[in-house]
């Protein structure tokens, strides 16, 4: 059976693993490629990698970083932050990434990810989107995504993005809600939930987690197929280990 | 020398790290005389099949690739590089695979179950454990180990007795096959950690 994906999370900037809180203070929690070798050893089922500063100052990720660190270990990466061409992703992928994480270019230009997948194949083209709540009431809740690293709203619906997203050939959706990130409050289980049930595509939970229980809400109610963090593991409050420890414990079909 | 396939299409980088570490000597090409001159073959997989086969008849590997298959050259298709080594896939109809082993290539279709399948997933044996060929490239691999898998097609060997494992996704689908020198894996044993390179040891070894 499959299993469910605990995924560590690097921001990066300037060659360094820093991690935002609501996207804004950055705190420094290590080097990259350390990091990386260390959520290897973990047992982490996959890396993500994502240049923070790269998209809204027009930066390229570091091609050499992502080299580094892909040749550090033997686990599926991905790199995302500012990525914006065909160019862009066949350097990555020549780099040693397997995926590559696109957000503002796709939302600009949604043409894009099907350049993408059709390119490289679907399995590497990860939409990210930011999601947050506009519109909150008994009966209804909507999200709205937003671009430029959590900066510029868009005035587009997340749940309509998600499911065009994965029309146009996207190949996972890791979903960020900017509402929760950096709380420690938990996901968002509802929008988690939503999006999950909006389309075919994997989906990665991301923002929030600040115990193994946000962990395992996500992966039971919130349906999602991956869960995404950063600071839990970062500084070091619970190793991966831990994590899928306690979601077997709890019935979760984990990798051990 | 152990040549690996590139027809332009992705990430050869991290096969080529992966078989480095296993112990191999290696070279990146698409050239085919190098086919010609390698002790053994990996076929890594990215990109589509329809996309694959033409570039690779482009790159005038087609008959290459199956010449070395011919002359019994250790072979491992990964990926693509294992539903490639059928005659036809669901994912591009009308266009010819290199057709090494009879039968098709489906896409999934399951009710409630993701599609691609991505992540980690176990793989059982198909095979008894006899000293042959096949129990050679699962050396130190146990029955129910875990190998990382992204893909959203999956093969249907004709010939049940290529199959080496499978794999539980909504359905039991293939995993890994072996006929003679030819060896194939649905998952990327590059991107699997130390059993991963477990298996690639194994075929350097071979």
């Amino acid at each position: 059976m499959l299993t469910k994906r605990i995924i560590p999370c690097l921001d990066i900037k300037d060659g360094r693993v820093v991690k935002g809180v609501n996207f804004i203070d950055l705190k420094d929690a290590g080097d990259a490629v350390e990091n990386a070798r260390f959520y290897d050893a973990e047992g982490a089922d996959e890396l993500v990698f994502l240049d923070i500063t790269a998209s809204h100052e027009r930066r390229k990720t570091t091609l050499e970083l992502a080299r580094k660190v892909a040749e550090s270990i033997f686990l599926p990466f991905t790199v995302g932050g500012g990525i914006s061409s065909i160019n862009d992703i066949r350097g990555l992928l020549a780099a040693g990434c397997d995926k590559v994480s696109v957000n503002t270019a796709a939302v600009k230009r949604p043409a894009f990810i099907r350049e993408a997948s059709k390119r490289f194949g679907s399995q590497c083209i990860v939409v990210a989107i930011d999601a947050k709540c506009r519109v909150k009431t008994r009966t209804k809740q909507a999200w709205e995504v937003y671009i430029h690293g959590g900066r510029t709203p868009t005035g587009i619906d997340a749940i309509e993005w998600a499911k065009k997203a994965e029309r146009l050939g996207a190949g996972e959706i890791l979903l960020t809600s900017m509402d929760y990130d950096g709380t420690k409050e938990g996901y968002d289980i509802e929008l988690t939930k939503r999006i999950s049930a909006s389309v075919t595509i994997p989906v990665i939970a991301s923002g929030g987690a600040g115990t193994l229980d946000h962990l395992y809400e996500a992966l039971t109610d919130g349906k999602a197929d991956a869960v995404l963090a950063a600071s839990i593991f970062h500084f070091r409050r619970y190793s991966v280990g831990e994590a899928k420890k306690y979601l077997a414990k709890k019935g979760v079909k984990v990798r051990i | 020398m152990i040549a690996v396939i590139d027809y332009g299409m992705g990430n050869l980088r991290s096969v080529e790290k992966a078989l480095q570490v296993a112990g191999a000597r290696t070279k990146v090409t698409s050239d085919p005389k190098d086919l010609k001159k390698a002790d053994k073959i990996v076929f890594p997989g990215v990109g589509s099949f329809g996309g694959a086969m033409r570039e690779l008849e482009k790159l005038g590997l087609v008959q290459a690739l199956k010449d070395a298959i011919d002359e019994g050259k250790p072979f491992l298709g990964l990926c693509l590089g294992l539903q490639l080594l059928f005659e036809k896939s669901e994912e591009a109809p009308g266009v010819k695979g290199l057709g090494v082993l009879k039968g098709e290539v489906k896409r999934f279709r399951l009710k409630g179950l993701k599609v691609p399948h991505m992540g980690w997933n176990t793989i059982g044996y198909q095979v008894p454990r006899s000293p042959g060929l096949q129990a050679r490239i699962l050396k130190g691999i146990s029955n129910d180990a875990y190998m990382y898998f992204v893909h959203s097609y999956y093969a249907k060997p004709a010939d049940k007795k290529v199959i080496l494992t499978t794999t539980d996704y909504g359905i039991k689908f293939v995993s890994g096959i072996c006929k003679d020198n030819v060896y194939a894996f649905q998952f990327h044993p590059e991107k699997s950690q130390a059993v991963g390179l477990r298996i690639l040891k194994n075929f350097v070894k071979l």
